[in-house]
């Protein structure tokens, strides 16, 4: 445990640089596009100093403004929180250069206000992975999701209506959050995550323990849009501006998904999490079907974009089955497939990005022949469905070679086939669509290279992160060894 | 037999991958892009050939390219059934390459260095299948090849070419992610280890009936090897070119699945465990429904493409009904007819395309008396098809002939029976062809000059019926190989 | 019977809670009108501060404001003064349901703007069209 204020700087830098652009960014348009990937970079760089130094001498722990815990908010990074730090600044920064053109585009005249709070977001999803204290995640959720309210209503049309509907859906499940901290703050008296699991154990209270359990799950389902309480998500996501759903989706709900693990891994021990087979099955039954649910659903969308806000949707499911399924291969599956599924989610919506920069739409429809005039996006498109379908040596096929291993190790069979049937049905998905970009209209049965194909790739700032990510990930996928035997092994508790 | 560690085998396979690069680089000059795409396959199969001796003194080599998974690497390795794979499959994307570039010009096809540089990511993966070291590695390059394949066999890009796409990635990609994947895992679980180990590794670990799952599972898992009811893609995928109908589905598709069924069986179930819980008769009779059911298919077929495409189900299940014996002998005619039938059915879908560049046909009904405009196109049809059937001095007969023996060896007489009955329904399919184009009368009106494809799809087609011949005389290696892969001693 | 409502009457802090938390409840899913649920959303969280305060109140506890020296010098019992904690805590609730009301207003001013209307079923019906 050594102190150090180094993983600060990773929250500050978008923080600052969040009011610098509120102000400056009036001015002069040209100093948003400096302001924004500067901070990030930093913030990037930081994130992985954090990191390094974790890897090296374990945990940091900052007491913010010295007050020793358990009284004072207390800053945690470990090897899980670390991981994160590195992964939101990356997905931040990599999404930002696709965001900064269609900002441009969609939101002329309104980008410092945009990015203002695009920053802040990122500087509350930092916080967020980072801290030690129950009420604090509390504040700092309520951060995030005020200033993705924001983004989401700068949009065109129903977007406002979406974001209300977000609004109320999201304030109630910060509700139920807080009454769980509150449960649990009558239970332990204090709000430090660390102090918590200090006394929890000697408790003998399992009824009130429970509850306080239940509310603060059920609050984090509902941010996460764990299936049923999905409802939002569709529309917030696919109403916003390109440039927020870019950076939004692939974030938001892992880093809610993240909150889960933090929350089962440091408040609770694994013993009090599935002390009920009964309940912890009925929530991997519960996976089961949102994975099937979301799936289904999203094969009835007419426009990429939301069809991928439901894939989003199934993906939650992989993540929360995961997690209760109570043994380690499902656990590591499960903190695997945050890092994967954020980078999946971005390289799909950078696609969407791309696409409508160039033609203003996804509806499936439009995309007929893409594969002639944007060869390039296609092609990572093509990564990116197949990392969703789960193809090795894309990152995808590993964590759900986890979480199947984890579903056969505890006998779920039913998670095992809809994480098999799910892989199945995004493979239809995704086929369907580079089938309608492959082949393009076909005049009479027949296939006409030249008409209205004309080569038409997307510029170079939404081209060159997109590459980037495709790369990552099979680079992701080949590392998995390391990640896991460096970062995530070192998370999973002995008691697994 | 400690492999040595050796970076050739990945060589062998990035050389095709990377290979792609100057293909798609030299789009408009297709007589540079010919050169690469016909120097990388010489480069190719030299490599491959180097491989060989050592294998042959039972060294064997090994790579791992990265520890993706915590015990289970991406790892090559070379032995006695991947090499076997390994050669045929290389030596025949030679001729193939020669043949692709007469027929793609012969027919001024579209989008030709999309073609070449998919041709080239197929071969690369299907060089992993044989060399892979464990079953997640093979499952990896399984799944690449099913997707390289797929901008091949739509290359027309025509509603046909749409649905067959469409069937060929229903089957393959559905039953290996539906089917192949979990089974995998379940191995997985159950023994901790994926490595192909001779004698399989769940010897002793898993259940009689867990074992039937498994089984059936990897069995129809890996359709590409056509057993039925998953048989259904490949009569369809004949809408490709010609040469991607030849060798995709003639050796490389078609035999990395059996390749895949070979290796499962083998180094992963076990032929003995298979054989104590009396469940290679599942094999067996999958098979042997599959053998009999194709070949009366074939018979009904008109399409020379489709008769041909029944006809390789029926002989992959020759080789997946080879797996399923109790005899060692009888296996060894399984693993020896996977580079029997390829060099066979190879020539007959060159000799198939051949007729059709040339004359435009694809039906047999319109090829009465062709075989006297195309005589030499004939001649190698006519040999391949002996080979396919089993007959003497072809190289099928060998491979048979172990089968027979092996039926006798293990007391099967129930698959004496079915090999005797589809030898005589394979040559009651191809004969009638051959007799048809050299004895019928050839219908009224048409030119009756001679009139043989161009050199390049000409030249390959006799010499891989030549080679067809040669196979019969000159086994010894390949024996070899494939004694050493069921373990038998030479 | 006597049990069930003495248990009503010692707990009275939580049947309050839970009544407005669901009377916002139902305003927040029932009510077809969105500045409604905006105000429904605020009394629950209104319900979930009220629930915070009343766990911070002790049996005869004063109001946690007490002399520096005493204090220091540890003579308080703490049992006579009521947890400070909870209020403090609920300070920035309220702070971040204030933000949330903003921004909601904000929002809901876009949405009339848009539709000319903030009955949800109206709004609904122009979006069909």
């Amino acid at each position: 445990m050594t102190s150090s204020n180094l993983h600060m700087y990773v929250m500050a830098s978008p923080l600052v640089a969040a009011l610098i652009v509120n102000l400056l960014g009036r001015f002069s348009r040209r100093s948003i596009p400096w302001l924004v990937i500067g901070s990030l970079v930093v913030a990037l760089g930081g994130a992985l100093a954090v990191l390094a130094a974790v890897i090296d001498h374990g945990p940091l722990r900052y007491t913010v403004g010295n007050w020793t815990p358990p009284y004072g908010i207390e800053l945690v990074v470990d090897h899980l929180s670390g991981m994160m730090l590195v992964l939101i600044t990356l997905v931040a920064l990599i999404a930002s250069f696709s965001s900064l053109k269609s900002v441009e585009q969609e939101l002329p005249g309104e980008e410092h206000f945009f990015f203002t709070l695009y920053l802040i977001l990122i500087a509350g999803l930092c916080g967020l992975v980072m801290t030690g204290d129950a009420f604090n995640l509390y504040v700092l959720l309520e951060i995030t999701s005020i200033t993705s309210y924001g983004l989401i209503a700068m949009g065109r049309g129903r977007a406002p209506l979406s974001s209300f509907n977000y609004i109320i859906m999201g304030s109630i499940g910060a509700c139920f959050y807080l009454l769980g901290v509150g449960y649990m703050y009558i239970l332990t008296g204090t709000l430090n995550m660390a102090d918590i699991a200090r006394i929890l154990p000697n408790l003998n209270a399992p009824v009130a323990t429970a509850t306080a359990l239940g509310f603060l799950m059920v609050g984090l389902w509902i941010k996460m849009a764990f299936f049923p309480l999905h409802g939002w998500l569709p529309n917030a996501y696919s109403h916003a501006p390109t440039g927020a759903g870019t950076m939004a989706a692939p974030l938001m709900t892992k880093v809610t998904v993240y909150l889960m693990v933090r929350i089962i891994l440091s408040m609770y021990t694994p013993e009090h999490i599935y002390a009920s087979a009964a309940v912890k099955s009925g929530i991997v039954w519960a996976a089961a079907v949102a994975i099937i649910c979301g799936s289904i659903l999203a094969f009835g969308q007419k426009d990429l974009r939301r069809m991928l806000t439901y894939i989003i949707v199934a993906e939650v499911g992989y993540m929360v089955g995961g997690i209760f399924l109570g043994n380690a291969n499902g656990l590591t599956g499960a903190i695997l497939h945050i890092i994967n599924d954020a980078l999946m989610t971005l390289c799909l919506f950078l696609v969407v990005a791309a696409i409508i920069y160039r033609q203003g739409t996804v509806a499936l429809v439009s995309l007929q022949g893409l594969f002639y005039r944007m060869p390039l996006t296609m092609a990572a498109f093509t990564i990116g469905a197949f990392a969703m379908i789960g193809v090795p040596p894309t990152c995808g096929f590993f964590s759900k070679w986890y979480l199947i291993l984890g579903g056969v190790e505890a006998g779920h069979w039913e998670f095992v086939i809809a994480l098999v049937v799910s892989s199945l049905i995004n493979a239809v998905l995704f086929f369907r669509i580079i089938e309608l970009a492959y082949f393009g209209a076909l005049v009479d049965g027949e296939h006409h290279e030249h008409a209205a194909s004309e080569r038409h790739e997307a510029s170079f700032w939404l081209l060159k992160p997109l590459m980037v990510t495709a790369v990552l990930l099979i680079v992701v996928g080949l590392g998995t060894g390391v990640l896991i035997d460096n970062l995530i092994s070192l998370v999973i508790p002995a008691g697994f | 037999m400690t492999p040595s560690i050796s970076i050739w085998p990945l060589l062998a396979i990035l050389i095709s991958l990377c290979g792609a690069i100057p293909i798609l680089l030299s789009n408009r000059q297709p007589n540079l892009r010919e050169s690469w795409t016909i120097l990388i396959a010489l480069l190719k199969l030299m490599i491959v050939a180097s491989l060989l001796p050592g294998v042959l003194y039972g060294e064997g080599y090994i790579f791992t390219i990265a520890e993706v998974l915590p015990g289970v690497p991406i790892e090559l390795r070379v032995d006695a059934l991947g090499i076997l794979f390994a050669l045929v499959a290389s030596f025949l994307w030679l001729f193939t390459s020669i043949y692709s570039i007469g027929y793609m010009r012969a027919l001024n096809e579209h989008a030709q260095t999309r073609y070449f540089a998919s041709f080239a990511v197929a071969i690369s993966s299907t060089l992993g299948i044989a060399f892979a070291g464990n079953l997640l590695t093979m499952y990896l390059f399984y799944e690449m090849l099913s997707l390289s394949t797929y901008p091949l066999v739509t290359h027309e890009q025509n509603a046909e070419a749409r649905a067959s796409g469409r069937k060929y990635l229903t089957y393959i990609l559905g039953t290996s992610i539906g089917l192949a994947l979990p089974a995998m895992l379940i191995t997985y679980a159950t023994a901790g280890t994926l490595d192909f180990t001779a004698g399989g590794i769940l010897t002793g670990k898993a259940s009689p009936e867990l074992l039937a799952l498994l089984l059936v599972l990897f069995l129809f898992g890996f359709a590409k090897a056509g057993l039925i009811p998953f048989h259904g893609w490949l009569p369809a995928a004949m809408v490709a070119p010609t040469p991607v109908s030849s060798f995709l589905h003639g050796v490389a598709v078609v035999k990395a699945g059996v390749f895949s069924i070979f290796r499962v069986v083998f180094h992963i179930l076990g032929p003995e465990t298979l054989q104590s819980a009396n469940l290679n008769v599942v094999i067996t009779t999958v098979a042997s429904i599959t053998l009999l059911v194709a070949s009366l298919i074939a018979l009904t077929q008109d399409s020379m493409k489709r008769r041909l495409a029944y006809s390789t189900v029926g002989q992959l299940s020759y080789m997946v009904l080879g797996a399923g014996m109790i005899s060692a002998v009888g296996r060894l005619g399984g693993v020896m007819h996977l580079a029997m039938h390829a060099f066979g059915k190879i020539t007959l879908f060159f000799c198939a395309g051949a007729i059709y560049v040339a004359s435009k046909k694809k039906y047999i009904s319109q090829m009465d008396g062709l075989g006297r405009r195309m005589p030499i196109t004939f001649l190698a049809f006519f040999l391949g098809s002996l080979s396919i059937i089993g007959m003497p001095p072809l190289g099928g007969f060998i491979s048979k002939w172990n089968l027979v023996i092996g039926t006798v060896d293990g007391g099967q007489y129930v698959l004496l029976i079915v090999l005797l009955v589809s030898s005589l329904l394979n040559a009651a399919y191809f004969l009638p062809i051959v007799y048809r184009a050299f004895f019928a009368d050839a219908p009224a009106g048409e030119e009756t000059g001679w009139k043989e494809a161009p050199l390049f799809c000409l030249v390959p087609l006799c010499l891989t019926a030549l080679g067809s011949m040669l196979l019969f005389f000159f086994h010894d290696t390949l024996l070899n190989l494939a004694q050493m892969a069921v373990g038998i001693a030479p | 019977m006597e049990q069930i409502v003495q248990e009503i009457v010692a707990k009275y802090n939580y049947w309050v809670y839970v009544i407005l938390m669901m009377i916002g409840f139902y305003a927040m899913i029932g009510k077809r009108n969105l500045v409604k649920k905006l105000l429904g959303m605020n009394i629950f969280q209104t319900a979930i501060i009220l629930f915070f305060v009343s766990t911070g109140v002790k049996k005869g506890g004063r109001i946690p404001i007490v002399d520096k020296y005493s204090g220091l010098a540890g003579t308080i019992d703490p049992n006579t003064i009521d947890n400070p904690l909870p209020h403090v805590l609920m300070l920035t609730a309220i702070v971040v349901g204030v933000s949330v009301t903003g921004v909601a207003l904000a929002v809901l001013q876009r949405i009339y703007r848009e539709y000319g209307t903030l009955e949800e079923n109206e709004i609904l019906e122009k979006v069909r069209r």
